[in-house]
């Protein structure tokens, strides 16, 4: 089935359905006296996990309500694999009908305002009240320090492409476009951000590309941190190897200033001019955890209960995947592993019963290094019952070099996961 | 707020038939990332769903040895707990198997 017209029609006469429902306490207990709903805010991969499994664990008995902007489902995984000419953003694009085979209602609006005492949201067709939230909103870039690129035209001329969709399709073209000879430069935020080794692989992918079609061309990569964040010495091998003498790596390289219009960048110590430019911003949880006051570390990240993945600050709300505050990578993999913890323990909660005192999850991320070859860094994930983190088992670790066998593990990574999160 | 608690309980009575999900249940779900939902793999990876359960802790104990080479498997095995495993293998061998899908295209 496909996202057509009627489907959006579907969309929002279930939106017209639910703000029906009346408001007062009297009337909303008798609806929770029904089934209990829990409204998910976001349909990437934590959301739309956390709804798949509220509704296949309580064996349809919870009412799940997801609430997303966007008609289909754009995977991030993968999409360098975009810049490096092997993907299309056709090929990461799914529709939400299998969600709602699941009997999950997908409301496709924007939530304005968000009451966790009075238990009720404001989406922009009405009121929707809930009984459990889940806040699931992704990063959200701060620009406070680059002000320039905080507008539309801007991100036009200077793409981010850190969210999959129309902006890494114009970086794509962009790359496409630049003469042989030509330099690309790519600035890597301040960890903590979305997919630790992205920024590597996308260097990677990028540099795949030139060596194919403008073999004279050159990556410089300004990181605002001291080092490679993650999976270091593969990324420095593959790029002394691969690529030799395409990619130059400059450490903490903070942006101070850019130039859109001559695609120039000024850190602390140098000018640095670009034919394209990519710039990737720092980043926060995404605005719907700041709209209902959630993102209580450092105004940036959602501290929560990792029993749980309840806000420590807001009542009845669970926050998972990017905008949660935690030393645990920002992936794909762990947003799933995230949501389904918090699916397991809001149905224990809503049986009446503690959650798992101590859960267990695992969290597998591939790096492409070119279109057929990939590595792999792993873990499992254990509570900490006196540090109450999940802190990383023994035994993970990462690739000992990347290989094509590991290249179609990660293909089967990808399918396998877009099959759990969306069918 | 303990009034507001009650009331909840009593309005929520119909879910205690159905308990949340046990520590295997919710630890096997994390498997789902490359071995698809209750094990049932779309491809590219081993089927998990109606596994002999002996089979599959003898695999993940030679995961885990080392006994069994392995890129990322071995990252897993470690991590886990004998007990973990053993209710891994119990839960994976109760699984139905069934076809796995992709996620459809839109228009």
């Amino acid at each position: 089935m496909k996202l057509n017209r009627r489907d959006f029609m579907r969309f929002s006469a279930s939106a017209a359905a639910l703000t029906l429902l009346p408001l007062s306490g009297c009337a909303r207990a008798l609806r929770t006296q029904a089934s209990p709903r829990v409204v998910v805010i976001g349909g990437g991969y934590a959301g739309a996990t956390a709804a798949k499994y509220l509704r296949m664990w309580s064996a349809g008995r919870i009412e799940v309500v997801v609430i997303e902007p966007k008609p289909s489902f754009i995977s991030c995984p993968l999409s360098n694999l975009v810049l490096g000419g092997s993907k299309t953003l056709a090929d990461l694009t799914f529709g939400y009908d299998g969600l709602q085979q699941h009997g999950i209602q997908l409301v496709q609006d924007t939530v304005t305002a968000i009451d966790p005492l009075a238990r009720k949201l404001q989406l922009t067709r009405g009121e929707l009240p809930y009984d459990k939230l889940v806040i699931a909103p992704g990063v959200d870039f701060i620009y406070d320090s680059l002000p320039v690129l905080d507008n539309a035209e801007a991100q036009q001329q200077v793409p981010h492409a850190w969210k999959a969709g129309p902006q890494t399709v114009l970086l794509q073209q962009q790359l496409a476009a630049m003469p042989d000879g030509g330099v690309f430069v790519m600035s890597v935020p301040k960890a903590p951000y979305r997919c630790p080794p992205g920024p590597y692989e996308r260097v990677c992918q990028v540099a795949s590309y030139f060596s194919q079609h403008k073999p004279k061309a050159k990556i410089i990569v300004l990181d605002a941190n001291p080092e490679i964040t993650s999976k270091k010495a593969l990324f420095a091998k593959v790029w002394a190897e691969l690529y030799a003498g395409m990619i130059d790596y400059r450490p903490n390289s903070q942006l101070t200033e850019v130039d859109v219009a001559a695609r120039e960048v000024k850190t602390e110590f140098e000018t640095v001019s670009a034919d394209v430019l990519n710039i990737i911003p720092p980043q926060r949880a995404g605005k719907v955890a700041q709209l209902v006051g959630a993102a209580n570390v450092d105004k940036r990240w959602c501290e929560v209960d990792f029993l749980s993945y309840a806000s420590k600050v807001v009542p009845d709300t669970y926050i998972i995947g990017d905008s949660v505050s935690a030393a645990l990578p920002k992936s794909a993999h762990m947003a799933t592993s995230q949501a389904r913890v918090c699916a397991s323990a809001i149905l224990a909660t809503l049986a009446g019963q503690e959650p798992d005192p101590q859960p267990v999850f695992a969290n597998t991320c591939y790096s492409f290094v070119n279109a057929r070859m990939a590595m792999h860094v792993a873990h499992v994930y254990r509570y900490d019952l006196d540090k109450k983190i999940m802190l990383p088992a023994e035994g993970g670790g990462v690739s000992v070099q990347p290989s094509e066998q590991e290249g179609q593990y990660a293909y089967a990574w990808a399918q396998n996961i877009w099959s759990d999160v969306l069918t | 707020m303990l009034l507001r608690l009650t009331v909840l309980g009593l309005f929520y009575a119909p879910l205690l038939a159905v308990a949340g999900p046990d520590h295997v249940t919710t630890l096997a779900a994390s498997c789902a990332a490359c071995h698809g939902t209750n094990g049932n793999s779309v491809g590219g990876t081993p089927v998990l769903a109606g596994l002999d359960a002996s089979h599959f802790r003898k695999q993940m104990q030679d995961f885990k040895s080392g006994v069994r080479p392995s890129t990322v498997m071995q990252r897993h095995a470690k991590g886990l707990t004998d007990a973990e495993i053993d209710g891994l293998a119990l839960f994976f061998s109760q699984q139905p198997r069934r076809p796995a899908s992709l996620p459809t295209h839109p228009r």
